[in-house]
């Protein structure tokens, strides 16, 4: 009994003893200082400002080509729609040159028979909404705003007409609500998948680079010959990156609050729970890496390739999953940021929904303990 | 002189296309590029999961429920039967979106009035539920619209959209050609790192400054290579853009060549200036990975540069990709002609000579 707790404190010790090391090596040595903290703000600053999908004043030519009233005051509401930077002209190929080069992203026609028809009881008068389908998303957008200004300017009318709205032929009364993010900021969303990219990234390097370079050096040899366990090994070398790692999320979480005004309605347990969970799998990433390349540069390479790629393209960050042909949708559900975007999305917008929290979390758990794993056994115990 | 450059030139090739390593880096990220890419960067809404709340008491609402799962875009519509089964389906993201139909939809339609929908979307994906909402909403007001068909009144104002260059919103035509940029800036960037970077930790740069070779003759003989390889690249994707995903390219071909050579010169430059500021091949690699993410980024080749901060859009001049992503696309898409392609290449004549003259100056300091 008195042997085995004997055992169990000198385990402890030693294991103490490896934290200090490895936390004194973090403190002194200026590189993983620089990958923790400076690496994910400029990345985060970035691709915060740099990707946006919110097709803010879409500059467009608003063609009128109907002599009358309506015609006008339908492109006086395009001119003081907030979605559009609408310019007036009377002729659709004044600006059809403009708009081949790109220079415009959508051109409105009001044909000539416009006014005559909206008098007029049988055909319906019909606007022409002409957009840059090169770039798809900002065309579905652009078509979107562009039918809201005219329904909404055609509900206006006939209110000023005195018609009440429910006379006259039947409309659906569609009311469509944003649930979490009301104003349609894509940053909104954008921003707590970003800090997962980001720090998949770091924490993959900063275990890859680190530990690669005490291979490369010989001084991984050094602590083998010691009487340190694998195990011991292992969580010496996680639990301190694990908290540098935090720090850097907590940073770029505050930054994401802060500097992109994205709101916080969950609470920080289950942000840090998450945090957590997400961290382990990129830590064992980055030892597995550095374990099997035994390599700086190779090691920085695959760490930053298989962490920032997958996570990128296959985590429904930007790029829809269930739009992807099924052969990538399931190499997805290996990718750990698939699993951690959803709940940090959440976090931010909605708030603690810990059903989808838990099973998210042990999902990465799962992969978490699965590479580790991994590391473990590339990580031999004995010099051949 | 040219024989000379064509003899470093001749040499540069083979000792880039002997070594196995870059043999693997120039066959196995172009291919994965362009199967992963190309399929996964698309921020098409497909297959979308809904729910519906039907509390009609009529069947107008069970025939606009049938309407929306007979479209392509729905995969799932399940149907709840209170609210709190809806928040639920949408928190937990069962659904992106949740249709709510009123109690008197049926009554209403029939009597000529407003009748009451609303659609609930999860704001988390904001993107993806503004595009479905546009969907649904058409969904609904063409079911309206065919329901009342009928009946007098003042005709609602129609909405015709038409779609310019690229009439089906196909996704992939706006990819692929931004892919064929992507891959040459990759592939210029590389070959460019790899060539100096090992030269020097090799030592062997020093050899090549002391050899009758002038700084000129070098630097032609550096930049020829990459170049040559990108265009390799660049024929293989236009290849595959035409032939396997049948992008229209519907301008000129030569104007095409000639912005991708003019765009491979700006990234060699930018690979050697990055090679200079580096001594070890894993610097310059980290280096050119440093670029490349934030270039590719803020190119337009996912979201577009006009949705970014004016300040930032602007600080985009300087990035190559930018320029030849609009010559790319313009030429595939737009059918451009000669006279705007010119117009995108004079920012990348630029970027070349300040980055190959930036280059040099380090090159020469490092030298003496």
């Amino acid at each position: 009994m008195a042997r085995r707790s004997g055992l169990r404190s000198a385990s402890a010790r030693r294991l103490a003893a490896l934290i200090g090391k490895e936390a004194r090596q973090i403190v002194r040595d200026p590189s993983s200082i620089l990958i923790a903290f400076v690496f994910p703000l400029i990345l985060l600053f970035l691709f915060g400002y740099g990707v946006s999908l919110d097709a803010a004043r879409t500059p467009i030519a608003v063609a009128v080509e109907a002599p009358g009233e309506a015609a006008r005051s339908l492109a006086a509401s395009f001119a003081a729609s907030p979605y559009f930077d609408a310019e007036i002209v009377h002729d659709r190929r004044e600006r059809e040159a403009a708009f081949v080069r790109g220079e415009l992203g959508g051109l409105v026609v009001i044909p000539a028979q416009f006014d005559a028809r909206t008098h007029d009881r049988g055909a319906a008068p019909e606007v022409q909404v002409l957009v840059d389908g090169s770039d798809p998303n900002t065309a579905t957008l652009v078509q979107g705003y562009a039918a809201g200004v005219v329904g909404q300017w055609a509900q206006q009318r006939r209110l000023d007409r005195g018609h009440p709205p429910r006379a006259g032929s039947p409309i659906a009364a569609v009311e469509d609500r944003l649930w979490f993010n009301p104003g349609r900021t894509s940053r909104w969303f954008l921003v707590p998948g970003v800090i997962a990219i980001v720090m998949a990234m770091v924490g993959t390097m900063l275990t890859a680079l680190v530990v690669a370079r005490e291979w490369e050096r010989g001084t991984m040899e050094a602590m083998l010959a010691t009487p340190i366990t694998r195990g011991e090994l292992l969580i010496g070398k996680i639990l301190p990156y694990l908290a540098l790692g935090l720090i850097a999320m907590a940073m770029c979480s505050a930054a994401g609050v802060y500097l992109f005004g994205v709101p916080f309605r969950g609470s920080v347990l289950a942000l840090l729970v998450l945090s957590v969970a997400y961290l382990l799998p990129a830590l064992g990433q980055g030892l597995l890496i550095s374990a099997a390349t035994r390599n700086q540069f190779l090691a920085s390479q695959l760490a930053l390739l298989s962490a920032f790629l997958p996570s990128l393209l296959l985590s429904g960050f930007l790029f829809e999953i269930s739009s992807m042909p099924w052969p990538l949708q399931w190499l997805s559900l290996i990718v750990p940021a698939r699993w951690v975007i959803p709940c940090l999305q959440t976090v931010f917008l909605t708030g603690d929904l810990w059903p989808l929290f838990v099973r998210n979390t042990a999902v990465l758990l799962g992969f978490g303990a699965v590479l580790l794993a991994l590391a473990a056994r590339a990580t031999p115990k004995r010099i051949a | 002189m040219w024989i000379r450059i064509v003899t470093l030139i001749t040499k540069e090739l083979r000792v880039i296309l002997r070594d196995p390593r870059s043999r693997v880096i120039l066959i196995v990220p172009p291919l994965i590029q362009l199967l992963v890419f190309a399929f996964a960067a698309t921020l098409e809404v497909k297959h979308v999961d809904a729910v519906v709340l039907d509390r009609d008491a009529g069947t107008s609402g069970r025939a606009l429920v049938q309407a929306i799962q007979g479209s392509p875009t729905f995969r799932r519509v399940t149907a709840v039967r209170t609210h709190g089964e809806l928040r639920d389906a949408i928190d937990r993201q069962r659904a992106l979106v949740a249709l709510e139909i009123g109690p008197t939809f049926s009554s209403d339609l029939a009597a000529g009035r407003a009748a009451d929908v609303q659609i609930h979307l999860d704001g988390r994906r904001s993107n993806a539920a503004q595009i479905v909402d546009g969907y649904l909403t058409q969904i609904v007001n063409d079911h309206v619209a065919s329901a009342s068909a009928r009946r007098p009144g003042a005709p609602p104002v129609r909405v015709v959209a038409r779609n310019w260059f690229n009439p089906n919103l196909e996704f992939q035509w706006f990819t692929v050609p931004g892919l064929i940029g992507v891959i040459a800036l990759l592939i210029g960037l590389i070959v460019t790192a790899l060539s100096v970077a090992r030269e020097r930790e090799l030592g062997t740069f020093d050899q090549l400054m002391v050899a009758p070779l002038r700084p000129f003759e070098i630097l032609i003989g550096k930049m020829t290579p990459p170049i040559l390889i990108g265009l390799v690249h660049v024929t293989l994707y236009v290849l595959a853009a035409v032939l396997v995903f049948h992008v229209p390219l519907r301008g000129s071909l030569a104007a095409l060549y000639l912005g991708a050579v003019f765009f491979l010169a700006a990234v060699v430059g930018v690979g050697l200036f990055i090679s200079a500021l580096c001594t070890t091949q894993q610097q310059a690699i980290l280096g050119a990975f440093l670029f490349m993410a934030p270039a590719v980024l803020m190119s337009g080749f996912a979201t577009p540069i006009a949705n970014m901060p004016s300040w930032l859009g602007r600080a985009t001049v300087v990035n190559p990709l930018r320029h030849f992503l609009v010559i790319v696309r313009g030429v595939f898409l737009r059918g451009m002609d000669w006279s705007d392609v010119a117009r995108n290449v004079v920012p990348l004549l630029a970027i070349a000579a300040v980055t190959l003259t930036a280059a040099t100056v380090l090159f020469r300091r490092r030298i003496e």
